[in-house]
């Protein structure tokens, strides 16, 4: 699977047959109850959130939602969620807080939604609040990308303890098509970004922004899904035994120093 | 003659064709429940044996708060706190005393809260349930107490609570005094979740008013039952002040979920099971062996 190149992969991600949020929830937990609202404005579809247990270990879970066909897309938005839904994150996070349960996160979406409501709602300041808070959230967070990876609607559930990715999945800046046409003002151009802006699970390892790949079976994940939750249980497992060990000081800690260091220059 | 012939008819089985709006079904009393969510009439029998539960609609009617606790709790389990609080007549409003007595009378309650401990599938809880035939459960100071002395016990001893709310909001009769256990409430509320522990609110029809603006909204999760009333102002007051006309979901659990306050509206069938889940979620001793 080395060889592919991260255009093909994001076909494969895009496939309308991969698993989504609801797939790998209901085969990695046990006893899913989704909680919804973010007590301020309204419901978002996009993320779902709740309670659920892994191997009997109380859990909350964060997740952005594709749908599976129109219908389905046009509720959960194409998954690409409003400030109601990073505010229900976030709610949903300080609950788990409060209880001292872990956070899991996993993250499939093109990005946060661009649009007028979204604006007025206060997008940026929706995806700011969860940054800050997420890495100061004194429980441990462990984030999934199971898909796209798409921006800063990525981001709002991607600060964390330790980021795993999908083998085929991607984890960017912007999406290709607006890469190519912020850069060259040609979305056609699609291609040639994502091949040049280093986006593939590989590519996040070598940059020690992800820490994990999770392997999926040849062809991608819908061809084999009961192994790719085997895979993710799995990780959990060890991820969080990892992480629940450390003591609050040094979970925050190694938190912020997983951020802080990022980032390439001559002095 | 055919023009009275036809008029004995008409008289005859009572209809009045010319003003149908007189026309009156002739149904005995008690025969038929009116939903007041979709308005259809349905037999009381049927209505009962579906556990008061709108057979057209799936609007979850009142029960009492005894029928609540059989519905809800382990049998046997129950201890009631506090039984002997009785409201007294804090700013001397005419006929108070009269009121509450002929309810007292009525009802065989107190007031409008039972509060105690029982167990849920064999989960420990403080339990506290409204009861609208009560004076619509409106929040007085017997009922504000009960409340703030049912989350103190449930500090003392770091369980968790569940409250079943239903009401018409704070008690008119008790004035200011009853603007104030919006707040006393609000505040032991805080107590208890400082302290770590679990909070769940089951909103039940009506949960409007001072309840809703307290602790009713204050849960860690927040459950209600289908189709029932929640609000902060009455529909009535709404539509007098800004003089248009509602949509018939408003102020439907459905509808403040879609608004962002209500986490699960639950079946009345599932409520127990729901619950028991969510005490176990929060169960420090849950915790497996294979995280240490």
């Amino acid at each position: 699977m080395d060889k592919l190149t991260a255009w093909e992969r994001l076909s494969i991600i895009r496939n309308p047959k991969r698993p989504n949020a609801y797939d790998y929830i209901s085969s990695v937990f046990e006893h899913y109850y989704e909680m919804c609202g973010d007590r301020l404005y309204g419901d978002d579809r996009a993320i779902t959130g709740g309670i659920a247990t892994f191997q009997k270990l109380p859990v909350t879970v964060l997740a952005t939602v594709k749908g599976k066909n129109l219908e389905q897309n046009k509720e959960v938005n194409f998954s690409m969620a409003h400030p109601e839904g990073y505010r229900k994150a976030l709610r949903l996070a300080k609950q788990a807080e409060k209880f001292g349960r872990p956070v899991i996160c996993l993250i499939d979406t093109p990005g946060a939604y661009c649009g007028v409501q979204a604006e007025q709602r206060g997008q940026g300041e929706a995806i700011a609040k969860n940054l800050k808070e997420f890495m100061r959230l004194q429980t441990p967070i462990i984030s999934i990308i199971t898909g796209e990876g798409g921006s800063g609607g990525a981001l709002g559930l991607g600060v964390c303890d330790e980021l795993a990715m999908l083998e085929n999945a991607v984890y960017s800046v912007i999406s290709p098509r607006g890469a190519a046409n912020i850069l060259w003002r040609d979305p056609q151009k699609e291609k040639d970004a994502a091949n040049t802006m280093k986006i593939t699970s590989n590519d996040l390892l070598k940059l020690k922004i992800a820490d994990k790949i999770i392997p999926e079976p040849a062809g991608g994940a819908h061809n084999d899904v009961k192994m790719v939750c085997e895979n993710i249980v799995e990780y959990l497992f060890e991820a969080l035994k990892k992480n629940c060990k450390k003591s609050l000081e040094n979970l925050l800690k190694s938190r912020y120093n997983k951020f802080r260091k990022v980032g390439m220059f001559n002095e | 003659m055919m023009k009275d012939l036809f008029k004995v008819v008409r008289s005859r089985i009572g209809i009045d064709i010319q003003n149908p709006r007189k026309n009156k079904l002739n149904v005995p009393p008690g025969l038929l429940f009116k939903c007041p969510r979709c308005q259809s009439a349905i037999f009381k029998e049927e209505f009962e044996l579906a556990g008061r539960i709108c057979t057209k609609c799936g609007y979850h009617s009142r029960l009492t708060a005894l029928q609540r606790l059989e519905i809800t709790a382990d049998k046997g389990s129950f201890i009631e706190y506090d039984q002997g609080l009785s409201s007294v007549n804090p700013i001397n409003f005419p006929g108070y005393e009269e009121k509450v007595n002929s309810l007292i009378q009525k009802t065989g309650l107190k007031e409008a809260i039972i509060t105690g401990e029982c167990k849920i599938r064999g989960e420990r809880c403080v339990i506290g349930i409204m009861d609208s035939h009560f004076m619509m459960a409106s929040m007085g100071s017997v009922v504000g107490e009960k409340i703030a002395r049912a989350f103190e016990r449930a500090i003392d001893k770091k369980l968790p609570v569940v409250l079943f709310t239903a009401s018409g909001g704070a008690r008119m009769q008790e004035g200011i005094v009853s603007l104030m256990q919006m707040a006393k409430t609000s505040g032991a509320v805080a107590l208890h979740s400082e302290a770590g522990l679990f909070y769940c609110t089951v909103l039940t029809d009506p949960t409007t008013g001072g309840v809703t603006a307290s602790f009713a909204s204050l849960g860690d999760i927040i459950l209600a039952e289908p189709k029932v009333l929640v609000g902060f102002a009455g529909r009535r007051v709404i539509e007098g002040t800004i003089r248009q006309r509602l949509p018939d979901e408003f102020q439907s659990s459905e509808f403040l979920q879609a608004h962002g306050f209500v986490d699960m509206i639950v079946e009345r069938k599932r409520m127990r099971h729901v619950l028991y889940r969510l005490l176990r979620f929060h169960k420090k001793e849950a915790v497996p062996d294979w995280i240490n």
